[in-house]
């Protein structure tokens, strides 16, 4: 009898607001500590909070893309615990009443049919500050704290490390779709914890579970749940039981520690917050919201291969990242080759992108020039040789491919008589090869066409080359 | 009790008539507060009443007053100094709450009410003791020093706001601020024969208000009579945009209101509120102010607030859970008093709150924090709140035959210092007059309406409807010009 695993995460993402969820601080990351504070994130005496709008608006939205529902009435709580990053010792979250509930995340695994995973509920709280520990002392900075946080937090709905890993992506991809967040696990604007229980295959009871904590990439995530389910199942075939705890995942290790049993778990002691009115929506604001969705990374998917006649890999390709899923449509539009743009922008794009460990709103090829290079090539002005080393100047130093052409003297040479005198050239200065030809090896034509471009310094357009060197050979 | 200097008798010198003073060019505020100064300083040694005082800063702010005026400005409380309970935030000067876990602690910021009195042109003479993160009945929970009965210095001011109290019925403060969570207002100016109002929930922002219970708390007026409780409700009143529990409710001009007679009202009388336990000479003296009420033209009827015998189970249930965690953020990391020799930070919290907090703090963190916990949560937060929504229809039912209820403020005159200090459930049922307001969201008054043999004061209780300040206050007015009169 073999050992089934159950899954659920919970993804904390910070919000793309100007200000903090309940205070005019800038949310701005990578500012000295302790400048963005103010005494309402600082938890003063006396300060009280006032709802971010746009916090609430931003998670409806992610709601609204991950097809949950959306309760007209909602309302903040208290959570209770003391721990020196929270400024008031108790977090503002939402405990009975989340602003989203229900919903589910599409997966595909290879081999496997699709399915959803369904979701829980989505809510939005604060976030904490950051400790930091030096040697002789511990500080703590607060610029984080009342940060907007949505918590995203799913059934446990999953059975593999694939499916999580394949749940996290698709996840974070709608989520950069629906632009409410940057997503960044390593800058910790996307965090997940996993809620993880084994059982035999046909118990009809979940197992034990733990929480897995402080994992930091996907891939963290994927090993610690292949580690802490083989941990379970030895475990248990050992005859031992598991505890519930919280046990954090030690990527030098690659192994989970136990930080806490369930004794020791903490009462949260919710009460609803009073400081701050309870949200209220209506019918017309959700839909007003509703209307201004984006398209789900899967049905622009859909629309590509349709609309542009590129294949469905390379629709997944493009559409991986919103945003270069717009470059390639902008392009494809303005160009009129959408294959020619993909192929742009799936080899060399993205190959330079990943060299230069860039993100495509970084590029220096415009959209214009990008067209621009690929009408170039569809003209005939310039060969596919030539368009790489213009389309390496463009990514180098941005610019008009055309006055790049002009500048290096690219310009494809197409011009009968002048590439008439090139071949004839060649076949004087290399009969062995003409010979060869006549004699069936037709890999001789290849090394004409190339002593051509070589004395052409590669502006002889290859293609007339081959032609005219076959006609006057037969 | 010989608090006159320069020509000032700060045991009745209004806000209304120094304003009077001193937009005649009569007096000035460098003059006023100079005086009052001195009042403080040859009383304030038996009374107690001020925890912190910085006559140079008072007096750069009355000069600066006076500078105002001199160019032409004439705002509404330009130059009028008033004294602030130790809980409000007011940017540069302490705010200790009564607490060794704010030592150190100076406010970076103003909360609004002091912003808009500042706006208005008042000056912070001073700030006055209270219990401890205003929980008490007393100011004896104060861990800074005992404030005494300006009418018998053995006996208690009533808490919490009990310095502020004991400096304006003591005849130095012209006005104060309180706060008011169960009575903290109303109480200690029935204690201290000075008029105390809770407004409406909502009606003046809580921001920078230390907060105890936050559903509960209300900023107010404590005065040497009526109109000045009006006078300064105007100024503090009104939405906040930093208080989303304020309410976008017009702000009249509550002086407006005062009429002088109680023609057309119907008064109420809660029957719960006149029962066995009541003091007979409290009692006596609240039925002659309802006499004087009903000679005065109003129409007093018998009502009944059934719920009233769960108020103080419910409030202190409410209070002790919200302060459980608002007091949760003193925790010595970021402000105030941090003990030494702790080994990690939960040693640092338990090292810092054990010797930060009183007896009576840590009793009702204590308590709040059971009622909220795994378990019980439901048994008695829950119940409380169904409660409260029971009390709140209780007046809605009331105010729907009244335009407002009379009562006494409190069962008892003031009591003898020490008297109850190891009775805390005693205590607690001192504030069964008071409480309801609050659990209701409602308005209350507190006029002073005679005193006992002994000489000590008895408050009038006139509670209102949400936003029915200008009804009590008019009740209140009316009550106390005629008893003036007469």
């Amino acid at each position: 009898m073999s050992w089934i695993a159950t899954i659920g995460l919970e993804t904390h993402v910070q919000l793309r607001t100007e200000s903090k969820m309940f205070c005019a601080c800038s949310t701005g990351f990578g500012a000295p500590p302790n400048t963005h504070v103010c005494p309402v994130c600082l938890g003063y005496p006396g300060a009280m909070p006032v709802m971010n709008r746009r916090a609430v608006e931003l998670t409806v939205r992610s709601g609204l893309m991950l097809g949950c529902e959306i309760p007209l009435y909602s309302k903040f709580d208290r959570k209770s615990y003391f721990y020196p990053d929270m400024p008031k010792n108790y977090q503002i979250s939402q405990f009975d009443q989340p602003l989203c509930e229900g919903g589910g995340v599409d997966i595909a695994l290879e081999g496997q049919p699709p399915r959803r995973i369904a979701l829980t509920r989505i809510h939005l709280e604060e976030d904490v500050g950051k400790s930091m520990h030096f040697r002789q002392s511990s500080g703590v900075d607060f610029n984080r704290a009342g940060v907007p946080l949505m918590e995203i937090v799913s059934d446990p709905d999953m059975h593999t490390p694939a499916e999580a890993m394949a749940y996290l992506v698709a996840l974070k991809q709608i989520l950069l779709y629906a632009e409410v967040g940057d997503c960044n696990l390593e800058k910790g604007n996307m965090r997940c914890d996993v809620n993880i229980s084994v059982a035999r295959e046909d118990a009809t009871e979940l197992g034990t579970k733990a929480e897995i904590k402080n994992m930091n990439t996907f891939r963290g995530a994927f090993h610690a749940l292949e580690y802490e389910i083989a941990r379970q199942i030895e475990t248990l075939e050992g005859g031992g039981r598991i505890v519930q705890e919280t046990r954090r995942w030690d990527p030098d290790t690659q192994m989970t520690y136990s930080m806490r049993t369930k004794e020791d778990a903490h009462d949260y002691r919710y009460f609803p917050e009073p400081d701050l009115m309870p949200v209220e929506l209506t019918e017309a604001q959700i839909d007003r919201w509703r209307a201004g969705l984006p398209e789900l990374p899967a049905a622009r998917r859909e629309r590509m291969v349709e609309e542009y006649g590129i294949p469905p890999y390379d629709a997944a390709v493009l559409a991986a990242d919103k945003r270069v899923g717009d470059y390639f449509e902008a392009v494809a539009r303005q160009s009129g080759n959408a294959k020619a743009s993909s192929n742009w922008i799936m080899t060399e794009m993205l190959r330079l992108l990943g060299e230069q460990e860039l993100e495509i709103s970084e590029v220096r090829v415009t959209v214009e020039a990008l067209a621009g290079l690929i009408g170039l090539v569809d003209h005939g002005t310039l060969n596919s040789n030539s368009a790489k080393d213009v389309f390496a100047e463009l990514f180098a130093n941005g610019g008009d491919p055309q006055a790049i052409v002009a500048a290096k003297g690219l310009t494809q040479v197409s011009d009968t008589g002048a590439i008439e005198g090139l071949v004839q050239a060649a076949i004087d200065a290399n009969p062995q090869s003409v010979e060869d030809f006549r004699n069936g090896k037709t890999k001789a034509a290849k090394f004409l066409v190339g002593q051509v471009m070589r004395v052409s310094k590669g502006k002889a357009n290859p293609q007339m080359v081959g032609e005219m060197i076959e006609r006057m050979l037969s | 009790m010989d608090n006159e200097s320069m020509g000032f008798n700060f045991n009745s010198l209004t806000v209304h008539a120094l304003q009077e003073q001193l937009q005649s060019g009569a007096t000035t505020s460098v003059e006023a507060v100079t005086s009052l100064l001195a009042a403080i300083a040859e009383r304030d040694g038996e009374l107690k009443a001020y925890v912190t005082l910085d006559a140079e800063d008072a007096l750069a702010q009355a000069a600066e007053a006076d500078r105002r005026r001199a160019d032409g400005e004439d705002a509404p409380l330009l130059g009028i100094p008033l004294a602030i309970k130790d809980v409000l935030n007011v940017t540069g000067q302490p705010c200790t709450c009564g607490s060794h876990i704010l030592q150190g602690y100076i406010a970076p910021y103003d909360a609004t009410a002091i912003a808009k009195l500042r706006q208005a042109g008042a000056v912070f003479v001073g700030r006055t003791n209270m219990d401890e993160f205003a929980m008490g009945g007393t100011t004896e929970n104060s861990s800074l020093q005992v404030t005494h009965n300006p009418h018998d210095l053995d006996r208690v001011p009533g808490g919490s706001s009990g310095g502020s109290a004991a400096a304006v019925g003591g005849g130095i403060a012209v006005a104060a601020l309180g706060s008011d969570t169960g009575g903290s207002i109303r109480q200690p100016a029935s204690f201290c024969g000075c008029v105390g109002l809770k407004p409406t929930y909502g009606r003046i922002s809580r921001y920078g208000l230390t907060a105890f219970a936050s559903s509960l708390d209300q900023i107010g007026p404590m005065t040497h009579d009526v109109r000045d409780a009006a006078l300064l409700l105007g100024a503090m009143a009104g939405v906040d945009p930093m208080d989303s529990s304020s309410v976008d409710c017009p702000v009249p001009d509550y002086t407006a209101a005062l009429s002088g007679d109680l023609k057309g009202m119907t008064l109420g009388l809660p029957q719960e509120y006149f029962v066995k336990g009541v003091d007979p000479e409290v009692e006596s003296a609240v039925r002659a102010a309802v006499a004087r009420c009903r000679e005065l033209g109003a129409e007093i009827r018998e009502v009944s607030l059934p719920h009233t015998e769960y108020a103080i189970a419910t409030y202190y249930v409410i209070a002790t859970a919200e302060a459980s965690a608002n007091l949760a953020r003193f925790d010595g990391v970021r402000y105030g008093r941090r003990a030494e020799g702790a080994t990690d930070p939960i040693d640092m919290y338990g090292k810092t709150r054990a010797q930060g907090f009183g007896p009576e703090v840590k009793r009702r963190i204590i308590l709040g924090t059971y009622v909220l916990s795994g378990g019980y949560h439901d048994a008695y937060y829950l119940t409380a709140q169904k409660v409260r929504t029971l009390i709140r229809r209780d007046f809605e039912q009331a105010f729907e035959e009244c335009d407002a209820l009379l009562s006494p403020v409190t069962p008892t005159p003031a009591y003898k210092i020490g008297e109850k200090v190891n009775d805390p459930l005693q205590m607690y049922l001192g504030d069964m007059f008071t409480a309801t307001a609050n659990l209701a969201g409602i308005c209350g008054l507190s006029v002073p309406c005679g005193t006992t043999a002994a000489g000590l004061p008895v408050g009038l209780q006139i509670m209102g409807p949400a936003f029915g300040e200008e009804q009590i206050l008019r009740v209140g007015h009316a009550y106390e010009q005629a008893e003036a009169g007469s």
